[in-house]
């Protein structure tokens, strides 16, 4: 039968392929999808919680918290992504180092 | 007996089309199969939340990461590059290390998660559960959740505000 630790696993596989996006991409853009990957697995541990463990929904409402930021986060980072293309003409993250010493 | 069994097959059918197509995201040379293959990684957390009974969260994630999300990270793609000149190459760097950590974190998570003995209470029987989320929205996590609308509203003025163009 299906039961906790197999949403506990999908979702760890999930969160690592995240972390392994944000840390080995150099696209700003292609980073952005390793978050993205990163907050659904948080989700569906959320989700899990809720079903399994917590016998009530308040999980699920957390989930729509963390779908709405994970919207907000995205229009605003892609605003600076395009922002960034804008002035050194690239969304390689390596290349934003106008900052430097 | 026999239903039980096809509602396993098609759990694992979702649970590795979700994996697979994020190893695709994070694997794939071209940007554009990336992003596509997203499409398929939350489309199968979609499924994943039909089996665990959250039926609204489900169309929500159909809704806003696919109908939403998934479409400004294309946008995001489609602006950076010239589309006809063929510059989508994502390049990777510190593969090896990267590869490595990301291995050594699974390892643990799932030593920890299958190590760990859960409050297991009784499953929720699988029934709507769009009343009761409209419920705690308006009683119980009211002040959370007018400060999200703010919150909303400061994003969308903030990301307009950045692509702007600043009169010179």
């Amino acid at each position: 039968m299906i039961g906790l630790t197999h949403y506990l696993v999908i979702s760890a596989a999930l969160f690592s392929l995240g972390i392994m996006g944000v840390l080995t991409r150099k696209n700003a853009v292609n980073v952005l999808m390793g978050v993205e990957l990163i907050l659904n697995s948080a989700n569906i541990n959320l989700v899990a919680f809720s079903r399994f463990a917590a016998g009530n929904l308040s999980g699920h409402v957390f989930a729509v918290f963390i779908i709405m930021i994970a919207a907000a986060e995205v229009a605003v980072a892609l605003a600076i992504v395009l922002s960034m293309y804008r002035i050194v003409r690239s969304v390689e993250l390596d290349r934003a180092d106008r900052l430097k010493g | 007996m026999d239903s039980n069994l096809i509602a396993q097959a098609i759990f694992y059918l979702f649970a590795a089309m979700t994996v697979a197509s994020a190893a695709v995201v994070v694997l794939a040379r071209n940007l554009v199969h990336s992003a596509f293959a997203l499409l398929f990684t939350f489309f199968g957390v979609a499924g994943l939340y039909v089996f665990l009974g959250a039926d609204f969260l489900a169309a929500t994630q159909m809704v806003i990461y696919v109908g939403g999300i998934l479409i400004l990270l294309l946008f995001g793609v489609m602006l950076t590059h010239k589309i006809y000149n063929v510059e989508l190459r994502a390049t990777t760097f510190q593969f090896v290390p990267g590869l490595a950590l990301t291995l050594a974190l699974f390892v643990l998570l799932v030593a920890v998660m299958l190590g760990t003995t859960w409050f297991a209470g009784t499953p929720r029987p699988l029934e709507p559960t769009t009343a009761e989320i409209g419920g705690l929205f308006l009683k119980d996590y009211i002040l959370p959740f007018e400060v999200a609308s703010v919150f909303l509203l400061i994003a969308l003025i903030g990301a307009a505000m950045i692509v702007r163009r600043r009169p010179r």
